[in-house]
């Protein structure tokens, strides 16, 4: 039985524990609010960028010389797995479902005899990913002191894969984040990059109709590929900011409840102890008096 | 102008990296183009251009008329209708002078820098094209 000091104690801390939970409760859900908006409205650009390429691409199927971060490059030997987490933890799940999925996906291509390489965007992946596959992490970029993306960010990272893909170190990338849904739900998603993604392509009602360019064709790629991967990863790293402070939001909503119920409970053995201890004392008087 | 299809109205979309600016049906937009400007009218053949920087004038359904200044991008008319990707897009009225100017700024800064002519002449003209529009909205 823990003394009436010691409880005293317990239940200063959980309350000043409870405090530190709801202000960071409070503060994810003024940043979520502004980086939940950035995300929907940096969704459509995104959607109609790879809509487009979508439709490039159907059109130069099976192209001979057709640009290899449009096509590929023939290739599937070599992975890399671009895993976007946060930089800060205490957000629930967030950063461990997404380093879950990208460690089931290296796994499995492990298994399949592919070489896996992955470049971590936000510290908390690397922390994750660190145990299991630490010798495969090439890079590890930190967003930290980062406070609102830009696109000069995702721009970076942009380039930076880009330059990888130049030096042929990997054959295919694929984009880890999770997808904002809502406040209680973010769904860590899987996107390939390069090649690009390209399934989905809308149906063209033109049926097949040949596509005119100004300027030409490869001018245009050889801007819109660049620029397509930028925009991907700016994207996956909107939707991330929101997912982490939706995450972090619930999560610490849920431990300032914990906190309360914690408060009332030893609340109560708190009361209950002094009362037995007040009884004990009238017993010890009376009986003391008694004996006279 | 060719106004065969006048009245024929055609889905329309505008979308910059930061949101989507029009999403609904016009009757004709005119798209400053990298090789120059061009008009989409309903029924266009498939299309893919580079923007240069430039107003875009789309009229709408209803026949009222918006301008956007567009900085860099694409368009891309499909089967379906037209849809251009800008990398910066501001209604004309909510344009201020001294955006042009920082842009005509930076465009100057970054023509500076560029020492391979190929880039060089791509930088001028990006710059000349924003003198245009500028003077142009002085004008207007």
């Amino acid at each position: 039985m823990p003394s009436l000091k010691d409880l005293r104690n317990r239940i200063a801390s959980v309350k000043a524990t409870q405090k530190i939970t709801k202000a960071m409760q409070m503060v994810a859900a003024a940043k979520l609010r502004r980086a939940q908006e950035a995300a929907l409205a940096a969704r459509p650009y995104a959607e109609r960028m790879q809509a487009m390429l979508a439709g490039l691409a159907s059109g130069m199927e099976g192209a001979a010389g057709a640009p290899t971060l449009l096509a590929g490059n023939g290739r599937d030997d070599t992975h890399l797995l671009v895993v976007c987490t946060a930089e800060r933890g205490l957000c629930g799940s967030f950063n461990s479902s997404i380093a879950r999925l990208a460690r089931e996906h290296a796994n499995r291509l492990i298994a399949q005899g592919k070489t896996v390489k992955i470049l971590c965007v936000g510290r908390k992946g690397a922390d994750a990913l660190k145990r299991d596959l630490g010798p495969r992490i090439i890079r590890t970029i930190e967003m930290r002191g980062v406070r609102n993306i830009g696109f000069a960010q995702a721009d970076m990272v942009g380039k930076q894969l880009l330059e990888l893909h130049a030096a042929g170190e990997f054959d295919v990338a694929t984009l880890f984040y999770a997808q904002f849904k809502s406040v209680i739900q973010q769904i860590p998603t899987a996107q390939r990059l390069i090649p690009a993604d390209v399934s989905g392509a809308p149906e063209r009602t033109s049926g097949g109709a040949i596509y005119e360019y100004e300027p030409e064709e490869e001018d245009i790629l050889a801007e819109l590929l660049p620029r397509n991967i930028s925009v991907q990863v700016f994207r996956a790293l909107l939707e991330n900011a929101a997912s982490e402070q939706g995450a972090r939001m619930s999560a610490m909503d849920s431990a300032t409840r914990n906190a309360g119920e914690m408060i009332g409970k030893l609340t109560i053995t708190y009361n209950r102890s002094r009362q037995a201890q007040i009884t004990k004392e009238l017993i010890e008087i009376i009986s003391g008096a008694e004996a006279l | 102008m060719a106004t065969g299809t006048a009245g024929a109205t055609f889905p329309f979309e505008l979308v910059s990296p930061e949101r989507l600016l029009v999403s609904g049906e016009a009757r004709s937009v005119v798209v400053p183009g990298s090789e120059g400007e061009f008009e989409v009218l309903k029924d266009h053949a498939p299309f893919l251009a580079m923007l240069r920087p430039g107003i875009l004038r789309v009229i709408g359904a209803a026949g009222d008329e918006q301008r956007i200044f567009v900085r860099s991008g694409f368009a891309d008319v499909n089967g379906v209708g037209l849809t251009v990707l800008a990398e910066e897009a501001v209604p004309v009225e909510q344009l201020k002078g001294d955006q042009i100017v920082q842009s005509i700024r930076t465009a100057e800064e970054e023509l500076a820098a560029i020492k391979d002519p190929a880039q060089r002449s791509e930088a001028e003209r990006m710059l000349a094209s924003l003198r245009e529009v500028q003077a142009t909205l002085k004008l207007g």
